[in-house]
């Protein structure tokens, strides 16, 4: 229970490594509580490396005192549901709980809203009014609404000496500033707060350690600390380690070492309470599948002989566009050469596997414009390696040995 | 014990839900330790991918069930606009059905994704469920991609920004690659769900044997069928419905009294054909299943009626044919041949070095060619008999073919201006065409000489 809240609901726990960053941050927006400085800064770093976790456990540490508790307000806004400045605005109103809002519902126009609420901040001086924060997450999608007004005047609130905000943007794309007006861009403070994962393997498996040990406050002591006795064992084995450095080596965050965690566990039981080094191979096992190879698999033999016609074509036009007329002239040149009759059907049940390979986006068309042309002639490209159809061929179930020598023979 | 516990489900539940769902056990496992119980907190989004017909919304929708989890199922193909997502999913949360009495209104209106949440929130809380892991099941994902841009971002993190216990589970057939958005979103727990091997159909499809026959004679009939089937198809549904369609015929030799259930081989031999013939029309809908059930009971031979297909022969005007069978000779000649082939004096060619092709695929594999109008006129000019004079009505026979697509009109910029077309039948269309006219099409064709 503990641990699942822990991998799927990201509880904030102690950021790992971002010390800087937190006094950082932590001095910013204390300043805006406190002092009544307007700040704004701009927390970048890929996805998963903790930016919602360094603002939500700054924040809980701001909320512990007093004065600050009862003077800031808060204001989330999300990208990603606030799609476009209107909405922007009704929240805003929502979560400060303006005048005019009469329980959940708000009325005026937008430019009534803006006005209303320019006015409200403007009437604010430094010294008088509460502090609002500000924390804009997906910040770079703030950044196409239409002229940017929303950014313009929450910055423009900050440059001007009205009443103290603090904006807080949070995005994972490094060219952000870029995308900024000039305006908008001259308004902000430039203040960057990178979070890069500069951590190396062994400080991951340490971090591996921390996330699957059990808390002190565990009800049950005993079993509690036979758990992290064993985990820590775990982390001594030579398996686990080879598994941790590859799934090290392929990404850093801690989103997919959770994934990995989550699958594990589902493999605990009752029955089975301790993770064992091969749990962790077979989650990891999953983790690390090729979904396209597992499509492979599930073909039938004659839509796996149209792929193998495709790849011919491939290598003889050298990544050409091709059309369906020819992928069948192909595949009937291996018909004819074979002298068994065993894969002999008629054209538009070839049609009907290649449409079903074109349903399941394995082949793409060239171009959108489906109804212009029949769709014997339409030009599509495959969307698979070479080598990944060599491999989906071997691990094929009950392949027949012509497919399979057909398949080989590419290079002629 | 903090984690998961089976044992706390009870062990009947489970038993049904295994013989429910065949061949499914592994995934059932999975998918349930990864739900967890009620009032645990779930991965924020499940992504199952697997080929048609392997049982992803079924499996899913049977396992919410039987365990009693809240959960909403939808499907993105009927929601084609976001608000009716959005709405549907409110409805099933609360109950709520569309029906004549309420005016087919829904009762919550929501038409952006911030609403979405908010009522989303207050719902669950007026539900009582804020306790209990509600499921949000999105049947035929792939259709999220093409609604708006925020929607399937903004489902993977549902449970981050509606702060409630929730989980979405996305069923697709297109695998989770395709899917990403351009600068990344919260990666999802992915979970395959595998194709039935043929040892697994064949238990699948046995299952569902009629009462009045043993169980080892439908087993041998559905082996008869996935051999003939199984290299070409391997979707269950597809299956299932033509190992109901052709059982009659296969048990006829047994209720007549010619054959015993036992006597494999000559069963074998009465239905192979016939199997063989229902992967040509049933199987690619040229007849439908009802006529290919009464033309079994008819006793006629599968032939005798036409398909679909047949039905492709069109009447057309006498001119509106020279039209067409002038636009395919543009279509799949190359221009420079024109002379050859259209005018009397076309001065001194060697038939040799005509003859000898300079491309090395033929144009019918590669598909037709553009053509100004002009070339069109030209070539119906010189191929029709009579004289003709250029009418408006021959313009508006033009411009009809294009509406009937049996021309289409390539780069739409000009209209007036020489515009180009391109012929789009196929061959056996053109000849069955050119033979009414009594006009050798073959013979002016660059690729057949």
């Amino acid at each position: 229970m503990i641990l699942r809240a822990r991998f799927c609901h990201h509880f904030p726990g102690k950021p790992f490594g971002l010390e800087a960053q937190y006094k950082n941050l932590m001095d910013l927006l204390k300043q805006t509580a406190v002092q009544g400085e307007s700040n704004s800064v701009l927390i970048v770093g890929p996805r998963g490396v903790g930016k919602t976790m360094l603002l939500k456990s700054v924040l809980s540490e701001l909320m512990e005192m007093k004065y600050i508790k009862e003077n800031l307000l808060q204001v989330h806004l999300n990208g990603l549901l606030q799609t476009d400045d209107k909405i922007a605005l009704k929240e805003i109103t929502r979560q400060l709980q303006l005048e005019n809002v009469v329980g959940d519902k708000v009325f005026g126009s937008f430019a009534e809203n803006l006005a209303f609420l320019l006015e409200a901040l403007k009437k604010g001086n430094r010294s008088n009014s509460r502090p609002v924060l500000f924390i804009l997450d997906e910040f770079d999608l703030f950044a196409h609404h239409k002229n940017q007004t929303l950014l313009y005047n929450l910055l423009d609130v900050a440059q001007s000496a009205q009443t103290p905000v603090a904006v807080v943007g949070l995005t994972c794309r490094l060219d952000v500033l870029e995308l900024l007006e000039k305006r908008v861009k001259s308004r902000f403070s430039h203040r960057q707060i990178h979070l890069l994962n500069t951590f190396g393997f062994q400080q991951y498996v340490e971090m591996f350690q921390q996330q699957l040990a059990l808390p002190k406050e565990f009800p049950d002591e005993r079993f509690a600390q036979e758990w992290n006795r064993n985990i820590q064992s775990l982390c001594k084995e030579k398996m686990v380690e080879d598994i941790l450095q590859k799934h090290f080596n392929s990404s850093k965050d801690f989103r997919s070492l959770h994934m990995v965690l989550m699958l594990t566990l589902s493999h605990v039981t009752v029955s089975n309470p301790n993770i064992q080094p091969t749990d962790l191979l077979a989650a990891s096992k999953q983790y690390m599948m090729d979904s396209k190879a597992n499509l492979l698999h599930g073909l039938s033999v004659l839509e796996f002989c149209l792929i193998i016609a495709m790849k011919h074509l491939n290598s003889i036009y050298e990544g050409e566009p091709f059309n369906f007329e020819m992928v069948y002239n192909e595949f009937q040149n291996f018909i004819q050469r074979t002298s068994h009759s065993m894969h002999k059907f008629k054209k538009s049940v070839v049609l009907k596997a290649f449409e079903h390979l074109q349903q399941l986006e394995l082949v793409k068309p060239m171009d959108g414009a489906s109804v212009r042309t029949q769709k014997e002639y339409q030009l599509v490209k495959l969307l698979l390696d070479k080598s990944q159809i060599m491999d989906a061929l071997q691990k094929y179930p009950q392949c027949p040995t012509d497919v399979h020598l057909w398949a080989a023979s590419s290079l002629e | 014990m903090s984690e998961l516990d089976h044992g706390k489900y009870p062990e009947d539940r489970i038993l049904s839900l295994k013989e429910k769902l065949i061949c499914r056990d592994l995934q059932i496992l999975t998918l349930q330790s990864i739900l967890g119980e009620p009032h645990h907190y779930s991965y924020p989004s499940v992504f199952v991918y697997g080929h048609t017909a392997t049982g992803k919304t079924y499996v899913t929708e049977t396992l919410l069930k039987t365990l009693k989890f809240p959960h909403v199922i939808v499907n993105c193909v009927e929601c084609f606009s976001s608000r009716m997502l959005f709405e549907q999913i409110l409805n099933q949360l609360q109950g709520h059905s569309l029906s004549f009495k309420n005016e087919y209104t829904s009762c919550l209106q929501s038409n952006t994704f911030n609403e979405f949440v908010l009522l989303y929130k207050q719902l669950v809380h007026k539900q009582n469920l804020h306790n209990q892991t509600v499921y949000i099941v999105l049947d035929k994902a792939e259709r999220l991609r093409e609604m708006d841009s925020n929607l399937l971002p903004g489902f993977l993190r549902f449970q981050e920004l509606a702060e409630e216990n929730a989980t979405v589970i996305f069923l697709s057939e297109i695998v989770w690659e395709k899917f990403r958005p351009g600068t990344g979103c919260f990666e999802p727990l992915i979970l395959h769900f595998p194709d039935y091997n043929k040892a697994d159909l064949q238990k699948i499809l046995s299952q569902d044997h009629p009462p009045e026959f043993s169980a080892d004679f439908y087993a041998t009939y559905i082996n008869i069928l996935l051999g003939v089937f199984y290299p070409v198809c391997r979707d269950l549904k597809e299956l299932r419905h033509l190992a109901a369609l052709n059982f009659p015929k296969f048990c006829e030799p047994v209720q007549r009294g010619d054959a015993k259930e036992e006597d494999t081989r000559r069963l074998w031999r009465n239905i192979e054909p016939h199997l063989k013939k229902a992967m040509e029309t049933v199987y690619l809908r040229e007849i439908s299943s009802s006529q290919w059930e009464r033309l079994q009971q008819e006793d006629k031979e599968g032939e005798h009626l036409k398909g679909l297909s047949i039905h492709a022969h069109v009447e057309l005007p006498f001119y509106s044919k020279f039209l067409l069978i002038a636009a395919y000779l543009s279509s799949y000649n190359p221009a420079r041949t024109d002379k050859r082939f259209f005018s009397k004096y076309h001065g001194k060619i060697k038939k040799t070095s005509f003859l000898k092709k300079h491309e090395k695929t033929s144009n019918h594999l590669l598909g037709p060619k553009p053509f100004p109008l002009d070339r069109l006129l030209a070539i119906f000019y010189s191929i029709v008999d009579c004289r003709v004079t250029p009418t408006a009505n021959i313009f508006s026979q033009i411009t009809s073919l294009v509406a009937l697509q049996l021309l289409t009109h390539v780069g739409h910029d000009d209209q007036l201006n020489g515009p180009k077309y391109k012929c789009t039948t196929s061959l056996d269309f053109i000849t069955a065409v050119a033979r009414t006219v009594n006009f050798d099409i073959v013979r002016y064709l660059y690729d057949f000489l």
